[in-house]
Parts: C-alpha cells; structure tokens; sequence
C-alpha cells in the first residue's frame, strides 16, 4: 500500500525560502568561523604529524619477521604463511640449516624471504597461521618506494623492520 | 590618432586586467578552495607556499604541462573557439567598470561609456555563446545537454536582471556608471542612504524596491555566472561536468577562469551599483563632482575600498555556493519567469510611485 | 579611424556571406552572431553607443541565443545533405539579383553619402543619446511605440493562449 507521506504545509515567510537560506547561511558561517579560529580542525598535517602515537593496539602495518633473544631467526621456513597469503605476496625458498651450524637442530631456515608490499593486502593471515610466532605485522605504515623491486621487502629488511621478540611471545599475550 | 588616449588607455587595460583582475580570478579559486575547506571544518590547499598562497600557479602549470587532448568526435574549429569564448566576454566587460575615482587627473575607468549598464549586460550576454558552443561542438550528449540549459537559463534570468536596475537608472537619471557612483558617494549607497540626499524619508522608502533590486539582481548574477545555487549548465550529479565534459588541459582551465572572471565582473557591477562603488561609507573622502580634482592619495584609497568591496562580494559569492544546494531545473525556470520577472516590474513601478510622492526633494 | 570602420563592415559581411554559405544551421546562427557584432561596432563608430549595445544585447545576445536554442533543440540534420533544384535555385538568383539591383540604385540617388553629417555627439553634447533616443520615443513616436507594444502584447497573449490549448 502507498503510503502517503504528509508534507508540511508552509507558513507564508517559509514559502518565501528567505529566512531558511539565512539560517542556512548562518550554520555555515558559524563553521567557517570555527575552522578558522583552529577549533573544529579535525584534519592531521600528515608529514608534519605522524599517526605513531595515534594507532590503536590492534593496528596492522607491515608484515616483519623476528629474531629470538638468542638472535635466532624464528622463522623455519614452513610456508604455511606463504600458502594462506590470500594476495600470495609471500616468496620463500627454504634451505637445509647445514650440520655444523649452532641451531643444526631446527634443519630449515629461509634461504630468501620476499613480501611484495605492493600486493600486501595487512590482512595479518600471516601472522595468524605462524606456528613459530615469527612473523608479525608491525606498526609502520609508510611503505614506500620508487620502483617495483624497492617495494619488494627481503629478508635483511624484513628482520631489521621486526627486530629481536625476548620471551616467549604467545600470539594472544600484551608481549606481542 | 590620439597617442597619448591610446597610451593611457593601454595603461589602463594593462593595469586593470592583466595586473589586478587575472591574479584575482586565480586568487579567487584559492579563496574558494580555502573558504569551502573552512566551512566544511577542512584545512584546504595549505602546501605551496605559505598557507597555500602559490597554489594558483601551482595550478597554472600543472593545466599547461596536461596532455591538451582534442577528441576525435568533436567540431574542431568551434572546439577550440569556445573556451576563448566564455573568457573573452567577461574580461571585456570590466572595460566599463569604475575601480576608482582619479588618479594623475585621470579617470579610473577604461571607456567612460554612458550606457555602462547596458553594455556590461549586452558584453556578458555574449558569454552564453561559449558555453553553448562548447556544448554543441563536444558533439556528446552531456555537454550538449548543459549547452541547452545554459541557453534557456541565460534568457530567463537576462530579462530581471535587466529589469531589476530600471528602478536604480531611475532613481540616478543616468547610465553613466562613473557618474553613478558620483551620486552615491555624495547621496548615500543605494542600500544604506544615511548621508546626503538620502537621508531624507523618499531616500528612507526608496531603499524598500532597491533591496529588492539588489534580491533580485544578486540571485540573476548568481544565474548569469552559472554559479551555485545555478549551475545547472554543469551540475556534476547530473551532467559529468556539463558544457565542458570533453575539455583538458589549459581549454578546461579558460572555461574554469572564465567562471571566476565572471564572478570577479559581476561583483564589480553589483558594488558599483549598490553598494557604492569606489566611495567610502557617510561620503568621506567624497570627490566633489566627476570632473573635480582628486588629491592622490584619496585616489589610492578609493582604489583600494573598491576592491575591498568586490572581494568582500567574490566572498559572499563563495559563502553563497557553499550553503545552499542546487536549484530543480524547474525551480529555476519557475524562479525566473514566475517570481522575479513579475517582482521585478512590480519594483519599477514601486519605485516610481515613492519617487512621485510630494515628500519634499 | 577608417580602417576599423573597414575591418567592423568586412566582418559584418563576412558574417553575413557565411550565413547564407554554411550548410550547418548552428555555423549559420554563428555567422549571424558574426555579422551582428560587426553591425553593432558600426554603430558604435557613429557615436550611437545605445543603438550598438542594444544591438548587442537584444540580437546578439538574447535572439540568437534563442534562435540557437530552438536549432539545437530540433538538431536539424536533413537541411545539410540538401540539394536545391534548377528552378529554385534559378528563382533565388532572380529575386537576391533583383534586390542587389534595388540597393544599387538607391545607393546611388543616397545624397548623405556625399555630404559632411554632423556627429551625434557633437549635435547633442549636453545630453547623452540615451536620452535623446528616449525623448523621442516619448514625445514623437509616442503613438508607434503604443501600437508596437499593443501588439507583442497580443502576440504574448496569443502564444500563450495557443500553447495553453488542450488538444481534441
């Protein structure tokens, strides 16, 4: 059934338009005045002004890998990231740890460990799946580059982006 | 040949257009971008140079430097003669315009015309045919649609603009508006008779029809400039971009300025019919007669007080776009031809009637 | 000054030579516009500043756009492949033959071309041909100016009673 929407019969001085076009005008004066006395100013003068203290907790920047307090990689090369990466921006190629090495024991390590951060969608899959808790996403946020190959993150960069974890980092602890 | 005629009046040309009206119109897109920016609690263009002041020229070069890209569909030779057009006629107009009292004994006026008025109106009448041939010559539906409705909403809103300052020329007895100003320098603005003549009770009653007037004619110039709340020829929502869909590069850039040009020309008219022109307020500094001779410095100032007003108006202008929303294309027509039409006549005869009445001068 | 009055005529021909010439309806409008502008300057030369105006204003600027507004409206396409038989064609140069010869003659017997006119405004310098050409409307062609204002006013009520008319 149609309904009938009821309009709102106008008084004379409101048919005349005037008096709404001044309120109007007023509301929009009222801002401009605001704006320019910098009280309403919401905007952030981005170069100038970081977000880095305004991020929330939760925040997904790059994805980075992380050394143990023994400057371990903790990375073992297990691909699970690199197979639920759903833009596949993950590449690894894993290498045999050789027998005569510290951490023989761990026997697989990345030979290289590539994030194309142009495909990088910050989902945080990766760090999700991670069984070895060694790859995070971090809080940068300002990737940048001024090639293709720049914007591919290699291994050395992807350790100096997450640095050393001490303790035992469990995915679900403030340590994180 | 006058030499020295010519000489001045290139000075003139020069001084006024090219040195003081250009720089405004790319100014006033600056202002613009800054006021809206302002009154939707934004910061606007505020990177190149100090608070965004070189962004004009930032913009300049970046519509030069653009790809000046001529689709294949379009009549060429009328392609390319349309943005010439719509800027052409708006910086004609301000020949008329007077920026000021005297300067070195002369005039500041390019041509003392005395149908200033009417020729500012013949001269923008023109303006139109950019637009339309724009339209037309893009040969694609859009720019042809916003052709059409520019043509339509020029003659509905020519006719009370034309109409609106009958009531004024009356009052004045002349067309002359060098001499226009005179008048309300001496006799009070036509919206604020405090001084002179106009402090009179006629002075008093016929300020009622010349607020009108100025309703009126201000809401016509707004039409006349495309300007929202009309800017129905290239309503984004509707059209794409209107008239100048298929235009790049420096040709967008002509039509963009020839906006602002008009603007700029349209504040003039409305300052130097209303509001007083280059005169101050309680007639200060008020030149005794046209011909009388002008101290240099009260020159200057009156120079300075008419710009003063016409950005104060460009401003009003801006504060108008940002507040109200688009007209119906029917509202427009019903607006025109229905209301200030009928009201405009109404005025003249308003105005008449209160100029007959035995009140005294 | 004679070589404006030169260039103003040659664009005021011109424009009227490309009215008749252009097969597209809006190139034609155009060239009018053209011929229009070139008139106005004219005039303006002879110190008739209000007739030049309102030649621009009211033909220029509000006729021709509605002219323009009603070609594009009904995007007349057929007038441009149009070919013109012998006898129209024949018929055409007859009657523009005939009134060349007419303007010919009477230019010839024109005796203002051969003596000095006095200038407008130095015949009437106190006042300004605004309101010359007012007082005489007022004044002498009072009764004309009434007929021809009767008369659009019959025209405005016709058109409107004609588009208003329900059709049977």
């Amino acid at each position: 059934m149609a309904i009938v929407v009821k309009r709102p019969k106008l008084k004379w001085w409101e048919q005349l338009y005037l008096p709404a076009i001044f309120k109007g005008l007023g509301i929009t004066l009222r801002h401009f005045f605001r704006t320019l006395s910098g009280e309403g100013k919401v905007t952030m003068q981005y170069p100038e002004e970081k977000w880095n203290d305004q991020l929330p907790e939760y925040y997904r920047g790059a994805p980075a890998l992380v050394t143990d307090e023994q400057d371990r990689e903790r990375c073992v090369a297990c691909q699970l990231c690199e197979f639920i990466c759903p833009p596949r921006a993950i590449t690894i190629h894993p290498e045999e740890i050789p027998g005569d090495d510290k951490w023989a024991k761990v026997e697989k390590r990345p030979k290289t460990f590539e994030i194309d951060m142009i495909r990088c969608i910050y989902c945080g899959l990766c760090e999700e799946v991670c069984p070895e808790q060694a790859i995070f996403l971090r809080k940068d946020y300002a990737i940048t580059g001024t090639s293709r190959a720049e914007m591919v993150h290699d291994k050395n960069r992807l350790y100096e982006i997450g640095g050393k974890r001490v303790g035992l980092v469990n995915k679900w602890n403030e340590l994180k | 040949m006058d030499w020295a005629f010519l000489a001045i009046s290139t000075v003139k040309i020069i001084g006024l257009v090219f040195l003081t009206i250009l720089p405004m119109v790319a100014y006033s897109v600056w202002a613009e971008r800054r006021v809206s920016a302002a009154i939707q609690d934004r910061v606007g263009p505020n990177r190149v140079g100090w608070a965004g002041l070189l962004q004009p020229m930032a913009d300049g070069l970046k519509f030069i430097l653009k790809e000046d890209l001529t689709p294949g569909h379009v009549r060429k030779t009328y392609y390319w003669m349309a943005p010439a057009l719509t800027m052409i006629p708006s910086l004609l107009t301000c020949a008329v315009l007077p920026f000021g009292s005297r300067l070195f004994g002369e005039k500041m006026v390019i041509a003392d015309l005395d149908v200033g008025p009417l020729f500012v109106f013949a001269i923008a009448s023109l303006s139109v045919y950019g637009i339309v041939l724009a339209g037309w010559a893009s040969n694609s539906k859009y720019p042809f649609l916003g052709g059409v409705r520019s043509t339509s909403q020029m003659i509905s809103y020519e006719i009370s603009l034309g109409l609106s300052i009958v009531p004024l020329l009356m009052i004045f007895g002349t067309l002359n508006l060098g001499e226009i100003v005179q008048y309300q320098a001496q006799n009070g603005w036509t919206l604020l008779p405090l001084w002179g003549e106009g402090l009179s009770l006629k002075g008093m009653l016929l300020a009622i029809p010349m607020f009108i007037s100025f309703v009126i004619f201000t809401t016509s110039i707004f039409a006349e400039t495309n300007r929202l709340p009309f800017d129905l020829p290239e309503c984004e929502t509707e059209l794409v971009a209107g008239y100048h869909t298929e235009y790049s590069s420096m040709k967008f850039a002509l039509f963009f300025l020839g906006e602002y040009a008009a603007m700029i020309i349209g504040s003039g008219l409305a300052v130097t019919l209303f509001l007083g022109g280059w005169s101050l307020p309680f007639g200060w500094l008020a030149p005794e007669s046209t011909t009388a001779e002008v101290p240099f410095w009260h020159g200057l100032v009156h120079i300075g007080v008419f710009f003063a007003k016409v950005i104060a108006f460009i401003l009003f202008f801006i504060w108008i776009r940002w507040s109200l929303p688009r007209f119906r294309y029917d509202q427009l027509m019903r607006l025109g031809w229905v209301f200030f039409f009928e009201i405009a006549v109404i005025n003249v005869l308003l105005t008449a009637g209160i100029m007959m009445l035995p009140l005294g001068k | 000054m004679t070589f404006l009055f030169y260039i103003f005529a040659a664009l005021a021909i011109v424009g009227g030579i490309g009215v008749v010439l252009n097969r597209n309806p809006v190139s034609s409008a155009f060239a009018m516009i053209v011929s229009f502008l070139g008139l106005a300057a004219l005039y303006i030369q002879l110190d008739a500043y209000l007739v030049g105006t309102l030649q621009i204003l009211v033909y220029a600027g509000a006729i021709m756009v509605l002219f323009l507004f009603i070609i594009m409206l009904l995007d007349i396409k057929s007038e441009e492949g149009r070919q013109f038989g012998v006898f129209s064609t024949a018929g055409a140069v007859v009657v523009a033959g005939g009134m060349l010869l007419i303007v010919a003659k009477v230019l010839k017997n024109f005796e203002a071309g051969e003596k000095a006119l006095t200038p407008l405004k130095g015949a009437a310098a106190e006042t300004t041909d605004v309101s010359a050409i007012g007082e005489l409307l007022f004044t002498t062609y009072w009764f004309p100016v009434q007929v021809i204002g009767m008369l659009l006013l019959v025209a405005t009520v016709g058109v409107v009673v004609l588009s208003k008319r329900e059709l049977r």
